[in-house]
C-alpha cells in the first residue's frame, strides 16, 4: 500500500505532524528506529516501569488513525518515495523529515573514560530506563539542556556536584518573561538539591585510569580559554554542547541546507516546513534546533501544509515566538573555539577509528586543509558512528563550520539485507 | 620559476612531482580542490598486476609495483599491503580462460599460481571451480600515500588553485593561467585525472578523458581478519576492458588494517553524476555475500564513488604533446591510477630531464586519438 504521507521520526515534531494528518483523513506511517514512541524529548520508560508524561499521552492519542512501523531504523531514502528500512521498504506520495537531533560533543582529555557520557545520553537512560547515571555527578557544556539533566538527576536521587555552563552571557535571556520563569523554577530546584550553577566555566579534562575518578573545572575566558583550574571528585560526568541536527535523509534527497546562526547545517523550509524537493517536508530539529515545544508547533505546520489547510493563527504566532526564542538560544550559547586548547596531542578526537589530536595535525601539516581532507587522511569520521560524534570538532579543527553530511547509508545495514533491495529504483513520477 | 608545475594533487601528479624533484627540478603542484580529493580519495588502493593482459599496461604495473615497494621503505608513512591477490573462477569454464590468462602474464613476467580458493581464504565459499594466486598484487591506503609523495618531494603544493589557462609563446607552453596569478615554468604536467580532457582543451587540444563512476561499500571494522588478500572474480578482467556503456559489477573484496572490509566493483558511464544508485549497491552486498558467505550477517557502514578516468582504448596517456610543446600528460588510469602512479612518475620524469625511459611509451601518446 502507498501512504499519502511517510512521517520519519516519532519525536514531537513527528507525532504531531503525522496525528494531524491522519484525523485529516490521510493514509500516514510513522516511521522510527526506536522500539517505542517519543523520540528523544517524550522518551518512555520501559512498560509498567513509571507513567509516561501527560504531553506525551496527548500526542499518542492523537494518533489511533496512523500506522505504526517502530524499530524500523530508515537507512535510505529514494525519490517517489521510498523509505528503506532494516525490515523492507514503505512508499508514499509525501515524505516528512523529522528524525531530530544528536548530542554535539567536544573533545577533551579524558573524554573517552568510562564515565563520561553525554548529556543527551544520561539523560536517555534516566527517562528510558529509570536509572541513575551514577552516585556523583558533574554536568557540563553549554545550553539550557544541562539545566533538566541536573534537576532530573538530583531529583532521581543522584548528588550532582554542579552545574559548570560554560556561557557567561545569561542575562539577554530574561528578555522573555515565561522562559526566565521556567529557567527560574530550574534554578528553584536546584537549589532545592543544593546543586550549584556556574557561568564561564568548562570541564576541560577528566582524570581516572580504567574510570572517571574526578575531573579538571577551569574558569575559561568569553573564548573558552584556560584562565585558572581546580580539581572536582565523582564519577559520572554528563557533558553536551548542545546538539547536531541529523540532516542524512534530508541531504540524500537534495534537499537545500541553510545554517543556524550558530554555523549548524540545517533543512531550508518555508513556512509550510516544505523543503526544496517537492514533496517532502521537515520539522523539527532538522530545520534548526529549538526543542520540544517549537518542534510539535512545525509538526502541526506541517501536517497543515500537506492538508493543504492553513495553521491557526494562534499556532503560527506561538511557532514564531519559540523560533525567535531558538535563535535567542543559539546567540547566548554559542560554542566558541577556545576548546581547541583544551587538547592534548594524544586527545582522542575521534573515538571510533582512535584518532588522536596529533594524527590531525600531521595531516594538516601534510595539506589537509578542510574536514574532508583531513578524513581522508588521518580516518577521523570513518567508524561505526560515521562522524556524528567528531564531525564539528573536525570541520572547526578545520576552521571550517560543519558540512552537510554526506551519507549514502544513514543506519548500518546488513549486507544481507542490502543485497535484498529491490535491484530497480523505483519510478520517479 | 618552478622548473615544473603539475597540475593535480592525487596520487599521480605527486608521484610526478616526487620523481621529478629527485631528478633535480625545481616543481610546484596546484590542484583546485584538496591533496587526493579528487579520484585518488575514492577508490581502494589497488596496486595489481593480475588484473592486466599482457601488454603496455601490464609492463608499466609491473614496473610500478616494484616501485611502491621502495617507496613505502624509502618516503614511507603510508600503509603498502604486499599482501597478494587471489582470482577466483565460478565455473570451469572461467577457470580455464583465467588459467590461459596467467599463463600468458607469466611469460611477461607476473608471478602467479594455481591454488585452491579455502587455502587462501579459509571463509570463502565452496564450490569454486578455482582460484589463481599472484603474490605481486598489492594495497595502498591513496590519500595519505600521495600526500606523503608530495611531502617527500619537497614541492612547493598549492591547493584550491583553479588553473584556468596555459600561457604560451608562440606554440610552446610556458606555464599556467590560474585565480592566483601566472604560473611561470618549464614544463607543465597535466595529472588532472577525470579533468585532464578540460585541462588540455586549455591549450586547444583533444584529450578524450571521461569519467567512470564506480561505488564502494565499506563494513563495520571486523574484530578479526576475515580475508586475508585482495579477492575478486574473473569477470572483474573482462569488465575493466569493457566497451559497455551500461552498468556491470564484479565482487571484489578485500580487509583493510583498520578491520573494514571494502567492497567493490561496479562500473558506469553516467558523467559525474553522483546520485546513489541503491540497486547498483545492493548488487555490490549480493556478489560480495555469495563470494564470502560469512559476511551476511556484517553491517555496511558507509558507501562512496568515485570517478575513474578512463580512455576509449582503456590506456593511460603518458608522455609529451607535440601539439603543444612543454605540455605533458599524465593521465586516464581508470581504477589502476595508483597503481600505476609511481612509474608513470617515473616516465614523466625521465622525459622532462631528457633521460630514456625505461619502456617504450608510444602506445601511452596523447596524439594517438586525434
Amino acid at each position: 500500500m502507498r501512504y499519502d504521507l511517510a512521517v520519519i521520526g516519532a519525536g514531537p515534531a513527528g507525532m504531531a505532524a503525522a496525528g494531524a494528518a491522519a484525523r485529516g483523513g490521510l493514509r500516514v506511517a510513522l516511521i522510527d528506529g526506536a522500539p517505542r514512541l517519543g523520540g528523544q524529548f517524550h522518551r518512555q520508560p520501559p512498560p509498567g516501569a513509571g507513567p509516561p508524561s501527560q504531553d506525551f499521552l496527548r500526542l499518542r492519542d492523537r494518533l489511533t488513525r496512523a500506522d505504526l512501523h517502530l524499530g524500523r531504523r530508515v537507512w535510505a531514502v529514494e525519490p517517489g518515495f521510498s523509505v528503506h528500512h532494516d525490515g523492507g521498504t514503505l512508499t508514499a506520495e509525501r515524505l516528512l523529515i523529522a528524525t531530530g537531533a544528536h548530542d554535539r560533543v567536544l573533545p577533551f582529555p579524558g573524554w573517552d573514560l568510562p564515565g563520561v557520557l553525554t548529556a543527551g545520553g544520561a539523560q536517555a537512560l534516566l527517562k528510558g530506563n529509570l536509572v541513575v547515571a551514577g552516585r556523583r555527578i558533574v554536568v557540563a557544556g553549554t545550553g539550557p539542556f544541562l539545566l533538566p539533566v541536573a534537576t532530573g538527576l538530583a531529583a532521581a536521587g543522584a548528588r550532582v556536584a554542579g552545574v559548570f555552563e560554560a556561557s557567561h552571557r545569561l542575562g539577554a535571556l530574561a528578555r522573555h518573561p515565561a522562559r526566565a520563569v521556567q529557567g527560574a523554577g530550574y534554578g528553584l530546584r536546584l537549589a532545592r538539591h543544593r546543586v550549584p550553577y556556574h557561568r564561564g566555566q568548562a570541564v576541560v579534562a577528566a582524570h581516572g585510569d580504567d574510570a572517571l575518578t574526578g575531573v579538571t573545572v577551569a574558569d575559561i575566558d568569553r573564548d573558552w580559554r584556560v584562565l585558572g583550574t581546580r580539581e572536582i571528585a565523582c564519577d559520572t560526568l554528563a557533558v553536551g554542547y548542545g546538539f547536531t541536527p541529523q540532516l542524512d535523509l534530508a541531504v540524500q534527497l537534495g534537499c537545500a541546507t541553510t545554517r543556524d546562526p550558530d554555523g549548524t547545517p540545517v533543512v531550508a523550509v518555508d513556512a509550510g516546513q516544505r523543503t526544496s524537493v517537492p514533496g517532502v517536508y521537515a520539522a523539527g530539529e532538522t530545520t534548526g534546533v529549538g526543542g520540544a515545544e517549537l518542534a510539535e508547533l512545525e509538526g502541526l505546520a506541517a501536517a497543515c501544509a500537506v492538508l493543504g489547510t492553513p495553521l491557526p493563527e494562534r499556532l503560527a504566532r506561538r511557532r514564531d515566538r519559540a523560533r525567535e526564542f531558538a535563535r535567542l538560544l543559539h546567540e547566548v550559547f554559542p560554542v566558541r573555539d577556545g576548546w581547541r586548547t583544551w587538547l592534548r596531542d594524544d586527545t582522542l578526537v575521534c573515538r571510533c577509528e582512535e584518532v588522536p589530536y596529533r594524527d590531525i595535525e600531521d595531516a594538516r601539516d601534510l595539506g589537509a586543509t578542510d574536514a574532508r581532507s583531513i578524513k581522508l587522511l588521518a580516518r577521523p569520521g570513518m567508524g561505526w558512528c560515521q562522524g556524528r560524534m567528531c564531525g564539528y570538532a573536525v570541520a572547526r579543527l578545520a576552521g571550517e563550520d560543519p558540512p552537510p553530511p554526506r551519507r549514502p547509508i544513514a543506519q548500518p545495514i546488513t549486507l544481507q539485507d542490502l543485497a535484498a533491495h529491490p535491484r530497480r529504483s523505483p519510478d520517479v513520477p | 620559476m618552478p622548473d615544473v608545475v603539475v597540475i593535480g594533487a592525487g596520487v599521480v601528479g605527486a608521484a610526478c612531482a616526487l620523481y621529478a624533484a629527485r631528478a633535480g627540478l625545481g616543481v610546484t603542484v596546484v590542484d583546485q580542490g584538496t591533496v587526493a580529493g579528487g579520484t585518488t580519495g575514492a577508490g581502494e588502493g589497488n596496486v595489481l598486476v593480475s588484473d592486466k593482459e599482457p601488454g603496455p599496461e601490464l609492463d608499466l604495473a609491473l614496473l610500478s609495483s616494484g616501485l611502491w615497494a621502495g617507496l613505502a621503505a624509502d618516503v614511507g608513512g603510508f600503509e603498502h599491503e604486499p599482501k597478494g591477490g587471489l582470482v577466483v573462477a565460478e565455473t570451469p569454464e572461467a577457470m580455464t580462460a583465467l588459467t590461459g590468462l596467467a599463463a600468458k602474464q607469466e611469460s611477461s613476467g607476473v608471478r602467479a599460481a594455481g591454488v585452491e580458493p579455502q587455502d587462501y581464504e579459509p571463509h570463502i565459499t565452496s564450490g569454486l571451480a578455482g582460484a589463481v594466486y599472484y603474490p605481486q598484487d598489492a594495497q595502498v591506503q591513496p590519500m595519505l600515500a600521495a600526500a606523503r609523495l608530495l611531502r617527500a618531494s619537497g614541492a612547493q603544493v598549492r591547493t584550491g588553485v583553479r588553473v584556468t589557462g596555459l600561457t604560451r609563446s608562440g606554440d610552446r607552453i610556458t606555464g599556467v593561467r590560474t585565480d592566483e596569478g601566472d604560473l611561470r615554468a618549464g614544463a607543465v604536467v597535466n595529472a588532472a585525472g577525470t579533468w585532464a580532457g578540460d585541462v588540455a582543451a586549455l591549450a586547444g587540444i583533444r584529450l578524450p578523458v571521461l569519467p567512470r563512476r564506480g561505488f564502494i561499500l565499506v563494513t563495520e571494522p571486523l574484530p578479526e581478519p576475515l580475508i586475508r588478500h585482495k579477492v575478486y572474480t574473473a569477470a572483474y578482467v573482462t569488465n575493466v576492458a569493457s566497451e559497455d556503456e551500461g552498468l556491470e559489477t564484479s565482487a571484489v573484496v578485500e580487509g583493510t588494517p583498520a578491520g573494514t572490509v571494502l567492497i567493490g566493483a561496479s562500473r558506469e558511464r553516467v558523467g559525474y553524476d553522483r546520485t546513489v544508485s541503491y540497486p547498483v549497491l545492493a548488487r555490490l552486498a549480493a556478489q560480495a555475500v555469495a563470494l564470502f558467505p560469512a559476511l551476511a550477517g556484517r553491517q555496511v557502514i558507509r558507501a562512496y564513488c568515485g570517478f575513474r578516468p578512463y580512455c576509449p582504448d582503456h590506456l593511460p596517456v603518458i608522455g609529451p604533446d607535440p601539439r603543444a610543446p612543454g605540455l605533458f600528460h599524465a593521465t586516464g588510469h581508470e581504477g589502476a591510477g595508483i597503481g600505476l602512479a609511481p612509474a608513470t612518475g617515473l616516465l614523466i620524469s625521465r622525459l622532462l630531464t631528457g633521460a630514456a625511459p625505461p619502456l617504450d611509451l608510444f602506445p601511452f601518446r596523447p596524439e594517438r586519438f586525434a
